[in-house]
């Protein structure tokens, strides 16, 4: 019965994906529009069984912008981390370190009680409470990512799979314990007073404030956007090219002239830079950061996203962090039960479509051909 | 000479593949490599084509000492590999394998020409263009595998057991397209466990055992002589 639904569902996907790609361009372009102004429009979208999030701040009140603007989070962080495993095809397990160090990068330098801050306007005499401004934050954050992605990347990309994984691994714990250990970065406290991107006063406050959730959700949703057209873009392109036979076979790729190394480190470091996004985000709208908020676990949310969504397909990743980061908010009455849900749909998933909800079409190639080589090699003993 | 490997040692780990190789290409010559299993036939091949580094000893490639260079870089110089057991992308088609092939040329005209040329040579992949390169059978992956190489327009094709796992008929039919392509010009490093077609196609033949050259000489003389006929022919 379940294989029956399974292959039925599989087909249907196939023929819709199909479908889609050979559609022509007047039907795609107004559907896509179509779909991203539905997104738009969801704020507004107050339909209760789903909408209904319970939130510790309102008694029974729900905050459904806070919790759709953390999943766009969790899916430009997908998006990044797609780059990593999906295209290139590298399992890093840290990813959480370069989402904190876009946090900490716009905590550290733009709020005035930061002690980077504090330091710098006590060393050149600035006045009190200066601090660097929110736009000039983005080129920073992304600057440390792609500067961390490289630190790590160098050593450690020679390294091939479970190693690679493991020590990025250590990264990630790394920086948090950096994080919370260092005086420069606040210790275990944090940092406060981080800035807000700026806009036009509204109503007497900040376009960018704690109430207005929704514009946060439209902020965060228009640089996923963008983000996914230039991520596309760079998957068609040479780059993307040089990924996939890297990913599909390395040592033939470097016979066919290309450097593998210096690819799966322009990898890594994309991959750095959209987690940094991210974070910086994410840090911004929360207006205060602290190193526990960067744990290990929130690295395997983002892996478990990417394989449960299909990786290597931006679709499927995006489906995957909404799966992940919606249903424990939605039922979040259920919470000592999440670990164990967690767990269940992560061993069904893989038992059942290990390819993934929405496979990439090479990536489910990929898989059919080496269960069929395991196949082969169960029979020849 | 095109090639020139001096004392070469090649390790995995504590075991030592080859003990101090010695062999010379030159241009426009099919130089065969055979030897039994274990002799150090692919880890040769790896050696030339830059997938494992050396312990020791020196490769020179068209005057070049290419030792230390990584196996992008040799590609990029003419030395392209066939891969043992193929080694063609699975997920891609037979048209984007190509592709990869001139990955490192930005010549489109020559390009365009080259795939008809591959596609004259290998009608059968000329068929199959837009087909997932994983669901080809095994003598059209190594038509691929021969193709791809091609399309980077090695000065130095090398080809690591190409009639591995091939019918009979296949490898007849496989070993004439790679007559074929030495006809065109371009010089050939075969490695094969099956002799007697490998030596009966080659200018000239090393043999290989335990990780050293044992024997050389052209490849009509070695197919007479007694003790090869004994171990590598199977007839006394």
């Amino acid at each position: 019965m379940s294989t029956t639904l399974l292959d039925r569902y599989a087909t249907a996907r196939k023929a819709l994906a199909d479908n889609w790609a050979n559609g022509p361009i007047w039907v795609k372009l107004p559907i896509v529009l179509a779909l991203i102004s539905f997104c738009f429009y969801l704020p507004y979208l107050n339909i209760l069984p789903f909408a209904q999030i319970r939130t510790d701040l309102g008694a029974g009140g729900t905050d459904w912008s806070s919790v759709l603007f953390l999943i766009v989070i969790y899916m430009i962080a997908a998006v990044g981390l797609n780059v990593v495993i999906g295209l290139a095809g590298l399992l890093d397990l840290g990813y959480v370190g370069f989402y904190a160090l876009g946090a900490y990068s716009v905590a550290l330098f733009g709020s005035p009680s930061s002690p980077v801050t504090e330091a710098i306007a006590r060393k050149f005499d600035l006045s009190e409470g200066w601090a660097v401004p929110f736009a000039a934050c983005i080129p920073i954050a992304i600057a440390f990512a792609l500067v961390a992605g490289v630190i790590l990347g160098a050593p450690t990309l020679r390294l091939r799979g479970d190693y690679l994984a493991i020590v990025t691994m250590g990264f990630g714990e790394i920086i948090r314990i950096i994080l919370r250990n260092s005086e420069f970065t606040g210790g275990p406290s944090g940092v406060i007073g981080i800035p807000k991107p700026p806009g036009p006063e509204q109503d007497g406050r900040d376009y960018f404030n704690s109430l207005d959730v929704h514009r946060w959700y439209w902020l965060a949703l228009i640089v996923l956007i963008l983000l996914m057209f230039a991520v596309r873009r760079l998957e068609h392109s040479r780059v993307g090219r040089s990924w996939l036979a890297i990913r599909e076979d390395e040592d033939a790729a470097a016979i066919m002239g290309v450097p593998a190394f210096k690819f799966k480190l322009w990898a890594f470091a994309i991959g750095a830079a959209l987690g940094a996004i991210a974070g910086l985000l994410f840090a911004s709208k929360q207006g205060v950061v602290e190193p526990n908020g960067f744990r290990l676990n929130l690295s395997f949310l983002f892996v478990a996203m990417v394989v449960i969504g299909g990786s290597g397909n931006m679709v499927g990743v995006l489906i995957g962090a909404f799966l992940i980061t919606y249903l424990p908010e939605r039922f979040r009455g259920f919470e000592q039960w999440r670990p164990f849900a967690f767990g269940v749909a992560l061993v069904a998933v893989m038992v059942l479509r290990p390819q993934g909800l929405v496979p990439n079409r090479r990536r489910a190639k990929e898989f059919e051909d080496r269960r069929h080589e395991a196949k082969e090699a169960a029979a020849d003993v | 000479m095109l090639l020139q490997l001096e004392d070469v040692v090649l390790t995995y780990g504590k075991i030592e593949a080859l003990h101090g190789l010695s062999l010379e290409v030159a241009e426009g010559e099919v130089v065969a490599l055979i030897g039994a299993n274990g002799a150090g036939k692919t880890s040769t091949m790896r050696a030339i084509s830059g997938i494992r580094g050396l312990s020791s000893g020196r490769i020179v490639f068209d005057g070049v000492d290419i030792t230390k260079r990584r196996a992008d870089q040799r590609m990029r110089k003419g030395l392209c590999l066939v891969p043992e057991g193929r080694g063609v992308f699975p997920g891609m088609s037979v048209r984007e394998n190509l592709d990869m092939g001139a990955y490192t040329r930005r010549d489109k005209a020559a390009v365009a020409k080259d795939f008809e040329r591959v596609f004259d040579l290998f009608p059968r992949l000329s068929e199959r263009r837009k087909q997932t390169a994983g669901t080809l059978s095994g003598g059209e992956q190594q038509m691929l595998a021969i193709g791809r190489a091609l399309m980077s327009r090695p000065k130095l094709l090398l080809l690591d057991e190409p009639s591995m796992g091939l019918a009979p008929m296949l490898i007849q039919q496989i070993f004439t397209i790679i007559a074929e392509i030495a006809h065109q010009g371009t010089t050939i490093l075969v490695v094969e466990q099956n002799a007697q077609q490998a030596l009966s196609r080659a200018d000239r033949a090393y043999v290989l055992e335990t990780g050293q050259i044992v024997k050389t000489g052209p490849g009509q003389e070695l197919l007479k002589d007694p003790s090869i006929r004994e171990a590598y022919l199977g007839v006394a």
